[in-house]
């Protein structure tokens, strides 16, 4: 099968770099999947679950907002923070879901729009860490 | 001549101060390798972003995005981004002295200035100006991108609120291991990337054939605050780097001064041991003389 190259960089380096058969991201208009020879296109990321398969081998990263570009039979991601499904402590993300929607209702009553956006961000973030674990774990 | 007892003691406290600057001088080279290796990490990340933004930006000049908005000027906010610690030459002060050049001159046409400071050593020195607006302390010691992202969202909330019409970096950014100078940019309204003029017409060839989702307007919109939180970042890694690389020198500097004055020392004590030395001769053979006599 004709393979892409996937390339998700991040502030603190490269998190993968290598030929994958297919991948699918969380694009802001929806879930897309890119195969070998897309057209170039260019769309933002929202926070979710990004996967791609290789050798009938499915992987799971979790990534927060950002940008993918698709040119010359490559693929780039351009995210805030990438993690495998399987190194995201599910503990600790189930603990900041608890604590991020305590945050989003206090700020809702108090009509703080930074700490609002904040908190929901966060919440964001939970969601996908607790996602991409579960799917991860098969 | 000072007593024989005072100078040990003294070349004592020196070498132990030399042992202190020595070793803050061998954390300052490897934490510098840290921030260095931190910095090369980012470039690629750094480096498609701004290639991307050019690509949509070029033909975006006079949109209503509002962090690109244009407005008369009256009021500038100053983000300074300095070390937490000190002890590393004149590093900050050179920092906080271009900051302060920066305020005279808008202050001198007329514009309203408002200081953010990064590090606690901006902020020790802005404190009591009263125009310090934010401060962001302790986190230069290791900071990550959502460090940065909280700095440039309070940032952009104000300047949406318009309690800022333009605003301003100034931090030391690293040339090498000797040389880190304070530098200006410019944060907000952003500017639009203008390409260089040979490959222009390709990338507009290019950016014409990419399907975008949602459209480029849009894009734009999500990617300029990201845009922000990078050089926000950017600076960050810059001073990080500097900071230790100043560090570095400062404490060579402080290490070599030790060794002369211990130097110089030894050289005291030996003259006066000799001293003391030659006067006991002299009454050893003052008696001997006395007892034939």
């Amino acid at each position: 099968m004709a393979q892409i190259h996937l390339e998700v960089v991040t502030p603190n380096g490269a998190v993968v770099s290598e030929d994958v058969d297919i991948v699918t991201a969380p694009g802001v208009g929806g879930e897309f999947g890119v195969l070998a020879n897309h057209a170039p296109f260019l769309s933002t990321i929202r926070t979710g679950t990004l996967s791609f398969k290789k050798d009938r081998l499915t992987k799971y990263l979790m990534v927060t907002g950002g940008f993918t570009e698709v040119s010359n039979n490559k693929v780039t991601f351009l995210v805030e923070s990438a993690e495998y499904g399987q190194d995201i402590d599910v503990e600790r993300a189930l603990r900041s879901k608890e604590r991020a929607e305590k945050r989003l209702l206090q700020a809702q009553q108090a009509a703080e729009k930074i700490n609002r956006v904040r908190a929901e961000s966060a919440l964001q973030r939970a969601i996908a860490r607790i996602h991409t674990a579960e799917l991860s774990r098969f | 001549m000072p007593g024989l007892k005072d100078v040990k003691e003294k070349i004592k406290g020196v070498k132990k101060t030399a042992q202190i600057t020595k070793a803050m001088n061998m954390v300052a080279s490897a934490k510098l390798r840290g921030a260095q290796e931190k910095m090369e990490r980012f470039r690629p990340y750094a480096g498609k972003f701004a290639e991307a933004m050019r690509d949509l930006s070029s033909g975006m000049e006079g949109s209503d995005l509002p962090l690109m908005e244009v407005r008369e000027v009256k009021k500038v906010e100053i983000v300074v981004v300095t070390s937490d610690r000190g002890l590393c030459g004149s590093f900050n002060a050179n920092i906080i002295k271009t900051a302060e050049r920066l305020r005279k001159q808008y202050e001198a046409e007329g514009k309203i200035v408002s200081f953010v400071t990064v590090g606690k050593k901006g902020t020790q020195a802005f404190k009591r100006s009263g125009k310090l607006r934010v401060q962001f302390n302790d986190i230069m010691g290791s900071f990550q991108m959502f460090n940065a992202r909280a700095i440039s969202q309070n940032i952009t909330a104000a300047f949406l609120d318009g309690e800022s019409d333009q605003v301003d970096i100034v931090y030391g950014r690293f040339h090498s291991v000797a040389i880190q100078k304070p530098e200006r940019e410019e944060l907000l309204p952003i500017k639009p990337m203008i390409a260089d003029e040979e490959d222009a017409p390709v990338r507009a060839a290019m950016s014409g054939s990419y399907t975008y989702e949602p459209d480029p307007e849009e894009i734009m919109e999500v990617l300029l605050p990201l845009f922000l939180n990078v050089q926000i970042y950017h600076a960050m890694l810059e001073v990080g780097a500097s900071e230790h690389a100043a560090r570095m020198t400062a404490m060579d500097n402080a290490t070599n001064a030790c060794k002369d004055m211990i130097t110089q020392l030894t050289r005291l004590y030996n003259k006066a041991r000799q001293a003391a030395v030659t006067s006991e001769l002299m009454d050893i053979v003052g008696g001997a003389e006395a007892l034939r006599g």
